[in-house]
């Protein structure tokens, strides 16, 4: 088996003990949470990094799921398995429990990390879509305490890059909860555990007469970057939620994205999905924004 | 909404433990697997082992112009670097293949694939071998490859083989079987002729263990010990004898428990050369074990056979004739194992189970810059490809006949009474009786109930579809008159002792992966001399212990090794039946065999069990004359012929019109495999072939980019099903026993590998008919099916 | 560096490197060796074992992180000579064939019975989704969990009534 290059172990004892040995030792340290997106790169020596900072001991302090009245609050820390097992998630945002089903596995679920998902900044990694579906905001703590709240737009900046820096970690992650609002995912892939041919999020919130306030939808793996396309909330914003209404945002959906010819498909292919999985997961969303 | 039959699950409570035979019997082999108490290649640590790591090359095509190993020999820990130009010192820098070709151990002059082993390195432990590689400063040329198959032979192409004497070009081999002339004359006339270009893609076992060695050389002894992961010990004893220049009698080869074979761990690998010579050097023991990526881009890939096929017929659906030219990839060493006179394996068997006027085959294969292999991943020598293409075939003969392809083939088949039946490409299927195991396999799934559902979806705009296949396998390689791999005849030997306490020991050639040897073989034995399975204990996977034989693949060893089992088990009872007449004062003529004891004909009260038997056999007092004491025996088995399982196979699947993605719904399997010796193994055999199946027709597949990168190289790329992707399989059985089989017995271990591809894509070319779809080729996942639906089908290469 | 953890109920404190990861320690270290490996990428799963109960791939993470933490492996399945159900619904279903799978699957199936006694045949797929078996077609596999899910049911049944 494949092994990583020899680094130094550090355990994090808590948040800013781990944020000053990040500060230490800067780029060449990186935290480990979960690991298995980290761990299998340095493996394969695709990454090298001369510690490794182990945050799981962190897991009492930042594995979380706080539901409040405005806003839920997710520790960095907390499982893929905690966040699909957690129904006041599944119950404010079912998204979560949609896209929890089909990320990896349920073993390396049990060990991945929410943190660890939106750091990798994976183009076709599902948990970037599903908050920016939710127009999540991300809380990053750098040295002395002191914290930034960035969008998801501004957290990921490109594939595998993220707006966290050296001397910074990602802590929690923010959902604003709305009245009225029903959410969805929809992943294809060619086998259970791949990475997405194309996914979907959807969220809408309605209104009281029934017309959509306010949706959002975010895609994976159509291009470098995981966002949510304005283009689409604006067309749905006002309307009446129908079926003529979710293929204008499929069509949106396939032409604002820019997905690349792969072993997972050709670009037609996933165009065609980002138009189909719009529209399923609108479909869906409003369903359960109306239940 | 029509019916639908609820699939047929077993139970688990027909657990018949029998005392003697044949029947369902738990494995003797399970409680150690079960208590990780198994003992596999890497398990084995022996006292001053080291670790070997091997540099591969980057690049599919190049020149090594240099490799500078001093840093890697400073490193801490390390043993011994090794070049190719060291080995070359030795004269052990190139090796034979079981195709008669030559592969490099190390490269000298030339890497000619992505991964081809070009230095290695021993160390103390597994992490600072790994750790050295990087260390290692290897100066290339990089070439053109030659990727695109169909521009091997184009003028210009690079050459890859310049090793070989006088090679201008990167053919291979042309091979052809059958009567050209005969069959044009039958197209010539026929009603109607359907054409179809058919690709069965590059694809890798894989199995879950990777491929690895422990070589222990003694250099006071002059004895080299070796644990590897190989399906065949004993050929390999020999080939390491001819490579190395050891004494055969001081190579002692062991395959321990194996992770799965698959045809994966038959030939020999340049990383068990490697390790036999890091021994040799470093006077240590010394352990390779190749990580994931090694496995999927340097071992024994499967198929990658371009294919065109054509078929004749009338315009009543009488198949006339089938004829077929492929191009034949073989990367870029020709390390396929198979018989020597059988270049392209058992392709031969083309013309499935169907009474053919005329067939034709012509075969070109290339060298090209890939992984070399070809025979692997269950496929029988070829026959997976085979039946690929008449499968197809015939489905779109079908099609073009607007006829139910299930009354196209029982129209067709070869009846009961034809069997001897002599193909016209010269197999003599031995046994067959189709029909009823179509019937079958038609009643298991409700097939009448099946195409109504399907009709009222197809009304609605869904997509589901119907797929069948039907095989008749060729496996239990074989006669040696003329059947050998590098010289070594096909044949087994057997050997089986009686204690004097009546337990017994049988030895055997072959070598288990998971197929329940120790138990199958114990059964055997047992329905012969009617010692308990408990009380057999079966020996297998170490040369010093065993008697020479070929091993096990090509579902060769029921066929082959069965025989020898049940052949030297009635050569025991003869003698005992000789013993135990002088106990009984009688004549051999009036004794009779009841199952475990010998009987006094007309008299049940005058018996002795085969247990007192072994006791006087060893014990005290005279023998009748001319016995010898003790009591065993030991058989070398060669086979009239070849085995000739056959099964029918339908699969329903349904597709998602808006993502294409394709979900196996139902998989009905019904296999005849001659006598069963232990259903519950067959059923798992046939359970597990099955899933292969699903990978191949759906997700698997070894890709190269033009530059020759291997886009398969790990577990993220090249996808294997898992519990999510395959149905719970619905299976069934006829029994048509092998005439010439001592026990009747055919082979399974393929037939559902072989089979079930087929059945699949059939049923998914069926679930867009209405789009037109006639063919669309493997792997059919979302996007190539979409492809397909959009008229776009395109070939994988 | 040193690290301690506790393995089939045993302390266990060895001096390793930080990079070790906990499939090789199991193994190589402590001559554990009925865990496998099958891959690089943590894609076959036959490394699995749990971390403090909960089934985790062994080769995706690092035997520094198991330090101060339980692990249990295939060998701490049975109790002395008694097998643990899973392990004998495995032999009397017919769940392995090479056996090298076997272990991991046996670790995660055993995890999924302890807090779902009763699960549907879906449910046990999901469950074993991250494991990959080349012999069995899966169906066998099943059918032992549910082997063992039914004789678990009806020993607490029985011991019920005696009780």
């Amino acid at each position: 088996m494949q092994v990583p290059a020899p680094f130094e172990y550090e355990r994090a004892t808590s948040v800013d003990q781990a944020i000053g040995l990040l500060e230490r030792l800067g780029s060449s340290a990186r935290l480990v949470a979960g690991g298995h997106s980290l761990l299998p790169m340095m493996k394969l020596r695709l990454a090298t990094f001369d510690y490794l900072i182990d945050i799981n001991p962190l897991h009492a302090e930042l594995g979380y799921i706080r539901v409040g009245a405005g806003e839920v609050r997710i520790g960095a820390l907390t499982r893929h398995r905690e966040l699909l097992e957690s129904d006041e998630l599944a119950a404010a945002f079912p998204i979560f429990r949609d896209a929890e089903r089909v990320i990896a596995d349920p073993v390396v679920r049990n060990r991945g990390t929410l943190g660890g998902s939106l750091c990798q900044a994976d183009p076709s990694e599902d948990l970037s879509a599903v908050c920016t579906t939710l127009d999540a905001s991300c809380v990053i703590r750098g040295p002395g305490g002191a914290e930034r709240v960035v969008s998801m737009g501004e957290f990921h900046v490109g594939p595998y890059e993220t707006a966290v820096g050296d001397g910074e970690m990602l802590t929690e992650v923010r959902l604003p909860v709305r009245p009225g609002g029903g959410s969805a995912y929809v992943k294809v892939e060619r086998r259970a555990g791949d990475w997405a041919v194309v996914s979907a999020g959807a969220a809408v919130w309605l209104a009281p007469d029934g017309t959509i306030a306010d949706a959002r939808v975010g895609l994976a793996a159509v291009g470098p970057n995981t966002t949510g396309i304005p283009e689409i909330s604006a067309a749905l914003r006002g309307r009446e939620p129908a079926e003529k209404l979710y293929e204008q945002a499929g069509a949106i959906a396939a032409r604002s994205c820019d997905p690349a010819t792969d072993q997972r498909g050709s670009a037609d292919y996933k165009r065609h999905l980002a138009d189909e999985l719009t529209r399923r997961t609108l479909r869906t969303a409003v369903a359960r924004a109306r239940s | 909404m029509t019916a639908v039959q609820e699939p047929r699950t077993s139970t688990f409570d027909d657990n018949d433990q029998k005392p003697v035979g044949f029947g369902r019997m738990l494995r003797k082999e399970d409680p150690r697997l079960l208590r990780g108490r198994g003992r596999f290649t890497d398990d084995v640590q022996l006292p001053g082992m080291l670790h070997l790591a091997i540099l591969r090359s980057p690049f599919a095509h190049a020149r090594v112009v240099s490799v500078d190993t001093s840093a890697a020999e400073a490193a801490p820990g390390i043993r011994a670097v090794v070049t190719g130009a060291k080995l070359a010192e030795l004269g052990l820098a190139w090796m034979p293949t079981l195709s008669n070709d030559v592969q490099a151990v190390l490269a000298t002059d030339k890497v000619r694939f992505q991964g081809q082993e070009v230095a290695f390195v021993v160390a103390d432990d597994r992490y600072s071998a790994r750790d050295a590689l990087e260390l290692i400063d290897v100066e290339y040329e990089v070439l053109d490859p030659v990727i695109d198959v169909r521009q091997a032979l184009a003028p210009g192409a690079p050459l890859i083989r310049d090793d070989l004497d006088g090679k201008t070009d990167n053919h291979c081999f042309d091979w052809e079987t059958g009567d050209a002339d005969a069959t044009a004359a039958v197209f010539a006339r026929a009603d109607v002729v359907v054409q179809q270009d058919i690709v069965y893609p590059r694809v890798h076992p894989a199995p879950m263990e990777t491929c690895g060695a422990v070589a222990d050389f003694d250099a006071v002894e002059g004895k080299l010990k070796l644990w590897s992961t190989t399906q065949a010990p004993h050929a390999h004893r020999t080939l390491y004898a001819i490579v190395a220049g050891l004494p055969e009698h001081k190579i002692q080869v062991i395959a321990p428990d194996i992770g799965g074979g698959f045809g994966n761990k038959v030939p020999i690998y340049p990383g068990y050369v490697c390790a036999i010579v890091g021994s040799i050097v470093t006077g240590k023991p010394v352990k390779w074990m190749e990580d994931r990526s090694e496995n999927l881009i340097s071992t024994g890939f499967a198929r990658d056979y371009i294919m065109r096929g054509e078929i004749a017929a009338t315009r009543d659906g009488k198949i006339l004739a089938i004829r077929t030219n492929v191009l034949a990839d073989h990367g870029a060493f020709n390390g396929t194992a198979a018989p020597v006179k059988y270049p392209a394996g058992f392709f031969g068997v083309f013309t499935g189970s169907y009474d053919l006027e005329a067939a034709y085959c012509s075969m070109t294969a290339v060298y090209t810059n890939k992984a070399p292999g070809g025979v692997a991943y269950a496929c029988s020598f070829r026959i997976t490809e085979a039946v690929y293409l008449v499968e197809r075939i015939v489905d779109c003969l079908a099609a073009e006949l607007e006829m139910d392809p299930a009354e196209l083939r029982l129209k067709n088949f070869i009846q009961p009474d034809q069997f001897p039946y002599e193909t016209k490409t010269g197999w003599v299927y031995d046994s067959g009786n189709y029909e009823p195991t179509m019937r079958q396999a038609m009643d298991i799934a409700g097939y009448a109930q099946l195409r109504a559902e399907q009709a009222e979806k197809r009304s609605r705009g869904e997509l589901m579809g119907i797929g069948i296949s039907f095989f008749t396998e060729a496996v239990g390689a074989g006669p040696r008159k003329n059947m050998d791999i590098l010289g070594l005849g096909m044949a087994d030997g057997c050997e089986l002792r009686v204690h004097p306490t009546g337990k017994a020991v049988v030895r055997l050639s072959v070598k288990t992966q998971g197929q329940g040897h120790e138990t199958t073989f114990a059964q055997i034995v047992a329905e012969e001399i009617g010692i308990p399975p408990a009380d057999i204990e079966v020996v297998h996977g170490d040369t010093d212990q065993t008697p020479f034989g070929l091993g096990t693949y090509g579902s060769r060893s029921t066929p082959v090794s069965g025989a020898a089992a049940a052949l030297v088990a009635r050569k025991v009872r003869d003698k005992a039946q000789i013993i135990a007449s002088a106990m009984l004062e009688v004549t051999v003529a009036d004794l009779e065999w009841v199952k475990g004891s010998f009987q006094v004909k007309g008299d049940p009260g005058k018996s002795v069990t085969i247990q007192q038997i072994a006791m006087r056999a060893h014990g005290a007092g005279d023998l009748p004359e001319g016995i010898e004491g003790g009591l065993e025996a030991q058989i070398c088995y060669n086979p009239s012929n070849l085995t000739y399982p056959h099964g029918a196979y339908i699969c329903v699947v349904d597709i998602d019109p808006g993502t294409a993605q394709v979900k196996v719904r139902r998989f009905i399997a019904v296999d005849d495999c001659g006598t069963r010796i232990n259903p519950m193994i067959i059923e798992g055999q046939v359970h597990g072939g099955l899933t292969d199946g699903v990978g191949m027709a759906l997700m698997e597949m070894i890709a190269f980019d033009e530059d020759g990168n291997c886009l398969g190289a790990s577990l993220m790329d090249y996808l294997i099903p898992t519990a999510l992707e395959v149905p719970d399989w619905e299976t069934g059985y006829t029994v048509t026993p092998s005439p010439h089989h001592p026990i009747g017995a055919k082979g399974v271990g393929e037939s559902a590998t072989v089979g079930s591809p087929p059945a699949i894509v059939n049923a998914v070319v069926d679930a867009l008919k209405p789009y037109g779809v006639r063919h669309a080729d493997m792997p059919l996942t979302p996007s190539r099916v979409w492809d397909a639906m959009r008229g776009r089908a395109t070939p994988p290469i | 560096m040193q690290v301690t953890m506790i393995v089939n109920d045993a302390e266990v404190t060895r001096e390793i490197e930080g990079r070790l990861l906990l499939v090789h320690f199991l193994r190589d270290v402590l001559g554990l060796t009925g865990t496998h490996w099958g891959c690089d990428t943590s894609n076959c799963g036959t490394c699995v074992v749990w971390l403090d109960g909960e089934p985790v791939k062994s080769c995706t993470v690092l035997a520094a992180m198991a330090g101060g933490h339980e692990v249990r492996t295939v060998e701490g399945l049975a109790k002395g000579a008694e097998l643990d159900p899973i392990q004998e619904g495995f032999m009397q279903c017919h769940g392995l064939q090479c056996g090298f799978c076997t272990p991991g699957m046996m670790m995660t199936c055993r995890a999924l019975l302890d807090k779902n006694p009763d699960p549907t045949d879906a449910e046990i797929r999901e469950a074993i989704s991250g494991q990959i078996c080349r012999c069995t077609g899966y169906s066998t596999i099943v059918r032992s969990v549910r082997w063992a899910s039914v004789h678990e049911a009806a020993a607490a049944q029985t011991e019920g009534a005696q009780a």
